[in-house]
């Protein structure tokens, strides 16, 4: 019994992850109805740009976030206007499907470029407190994690005061609601678009870096992250960024619950089971608010 | 490329290709060509489905990998090996039926992302089932001949190509272009496009288990999940695209790129072919986006203006 709650405690602190690895892709489809399959490279550059610091400059992962999340702002900035700017301006059939393309390039291509630079091998930064557990009616809860999970909860939820405060955060949602009523309104699509791509894309670097504490890194884990992220989206649906924070901690969960179940190697299964079982029951309403 | 010319350089390049192995007695020639031959019917069997039908099926190397999967295990328990391909294949294309059913549901970017997830579960269900590695074996190995797989996969390739050919011009295939350009128009003018989305799926994934089939052939140890990985989709879908989409001389030119390429670079820089074909990929997407083909389209009306 206490395994099985061990492993749900466990589950419960990787959602928190996936959560915040699946909000800015949803917030990047929401707005600009562009399917970024990249999104899990982005994370994946993250934790690189983490363990850089790390291991160059001996700078707390933590601390580091600093550095990395702004990088990523400017990495969005350039992405979007390098590739996805020119996409969104078909229509939103082949917006889908032609950002679906360059995000798969691009993944492509970031996969290659990450192991010409930090080589294939599996990486982790190990800080002095990587070993510290805190201790939990016979539960033992890792600080570092355990710190990850109150940090994702705590980007996300600043996400949502942004989105709902600031007035470019409005912009932004009105955006995602209808562009055209938005544009009519005075707002500037084009730049609501951006700033919602680089915020996604902060997001990302900001999920990049904890993973690399907490867990670990290889040039090869985007595509596991992507599908992390878009299986946390189908389950949340768009438009709540609290919502998807829920979503994150719900497939971490069924995640641990099936490891128990079936045994630890079909633990990726049942989210991409959930996954596809959600999408083909709803194809249209799904990623519909 | 007129239809006459198409009729006599076909032929002529499978003849060619055909006496080779008795002029060239180098292996490494023989599997470098054999390489192109299964990149060209694993992309010609991908670019029916996503080319012609339109739809981008992201969990290509799952049918691939079942076909490797039958014919290995029946060859392994003494069926012919091509008896056991044809199996592959029949069972690759039954699956396709039995999820193309309820992946059809899901239109573009959807159906994309939710047949990469079919194609995960499947190979990682794979990997967990059988975890062994799959080697022939001695007498096998001591029999193996390569010229036996040269001409199987110089004869798949042909037929892989041929038959995207007739489809390309007929009724069926102008159908299934009519859906990729616009499905519910399509649906208003006649055109049933589940039946048709179904047909392409099928032959697609028949063609793919027949590749796989010819893998489990070639290769004498390899692990069962190896070809369920998404690197042969993947690899599938950046040699149709970068050969040109949709056209019967793309997926063959872009497989001697890709190959070539890809072989030529991994002698200095493993995985440096990624981020080159990455970034092309990118830009053809943008920029070409009938690949190489049309490049050589524009080149000739530019040649023969000046």
């Amino acid at each position: 019994m206490n395994a099985f709650l061990q492993q749900l405690v466990l589950g419960l602190l990787i959602g928190g992850l996936y959560g915040l690895a699946a909000a800015g892709l949803s917030l990047v489809f929401g707005v600009l109805k562009v399917l970024n399959v990249a999104h899990g490279q982005l994370i994946m550059l993250g934790g690189y740009g983490a363990f850089w610091l790390f291991a160059l400059w001996g700078l707390d992962p933590f601390a580091s976030l600093a550095l990395v999340v702004p990088g990523a702002l400017v990495l969005g900035v350039i992405l979007y206007g390098a590739l996805f700017g020119w996409v969104v301006r078909a229509h939103e059939e082949t917006r889908v499907k032609n950002s679906l393309l360059i995000g798969f390039g691009l993944a492509l291509a970031l996969d290659g470029a990450a192991v010409r630079l930090w080589t294939a091998d599996e990486r982790s930064i190990t800080t002095g407190y990587a070993g510290a557990v805190f201790e939990f009616g016979g539960l033992a809860v890792p600080l570092v994690r355990l710190a990850s999970l109150a940090l994702a909860f705590a980007l996300i939820g600043g996400l949502h005061l942004l989105l709902r405060r600031w007035r470019w955060g409005r912009a932004i949602r009105a955006t995602a609601e209808d562009w055209e009523a938005a544009l009519m309104t005075g707002i500037d699509v084009r730049r609501a678009y951006l700033l919602a791509f680089a915020i996604g894309t902060a997001l990302a670097g900001a999920a990049g870096t904890l993973v690399s504490v907490g867990y670990s890194i290889s040039p090869s884990i985007g595509l596991e992250w992507t599908l992390k992220a878009l299986i946390v989206v189908v389950l949340a649906g768009l438009g709540s960024m609290l919502g998807t924070f829920v979503g994150g901690l719900v497939l971490g969960l069924a995640e641990a619950l099936s490891a128990t179940v079936f045994g630890g190697p079909y633990r990726e299964v049942v989210g991409l089971v959930i996954f596809f079982v959600v999408l083909v029951a709803r194809p249209q309403g799904l990623f519909a608010r | 490329m007129t239809r006459a010319r198409q009729l006599v350089l076909g032929p002529a390049t499978v003849a060619l290709l055909a006496v080779l192995p008795l002029v060239v007695r180098r292996d490494d020639v023989l599997n470098f060509l054999f390489l192109v031959l299964l990149s060209i019917t694993l992309a010609q069997s991908w670019n029916i489905v996503a080319g012609y039908a339109g739809q981008v099926n992201l969990g290509h190397a799952a049918f691939f990998g079942l076909g490797a999967l039958t014919t290995r295990t029946l060859w392994s328990a003494g069926t012919p090996v091509l008896a056991g391909m044809a199996a592959g294949a029949v069972v690759a294309a039954l699956f396709a039926l039995v999820i193309g059913a309820a992946a059809f549901r899901l239109r573009g970017a959807y159906f994309a992302i939710g047949t990469l997830a079919l194609g995960e579960i499947l190979r990682i269900t794979v990997g967990n089932v059988l975890a062994e590695v799959s080697t022939l074996p001695a007498t096998t190995i001591a029999g193996y001949r390569l010229a036996n797989r040269y001409y199987l996969a110089l004869g798949l390739a042909a037929v892989a190509v041929l038959a995207v050919a007739v489809l390309g011009s007929s009724r069926l295939g102008l159908g299934m272009q009519a859906i990729r350009e616009d499905e519910d128009a399509a649906e208003a003018s006649g055109v049933g496009a589940l039946k048709l989305k179904l047909l392409a799926l099928v032959l697609s994934t028949a063609l793919a288990g027949l590749a796989g089939g010819l893998f489990a052939y070639y290769h004498i140890s390899y692990y069962p999940a190896h070809p369920f990985s998404p690197h042969w989709t993947f690899d599938s879908l950046l040699i149709t695209f970068i050969g040109g989409v949709g056209t019967v001389h793309g997926p063959v030119l872009g497989a001697l790129f890709y190959v070539f390429l890809r072989e030529y670079l991994a002698i200095r820089w493993v995985d440096f072919h990624l981020l080159i074909f990455g970034a092309l990929f990118v830009a053809i997407v943008l920029l070409l986006p009938g690949g190489l083909v049309e490049a050589v389209a524009r080149l000739r009306a530019f040649t023969r203006r000046a």
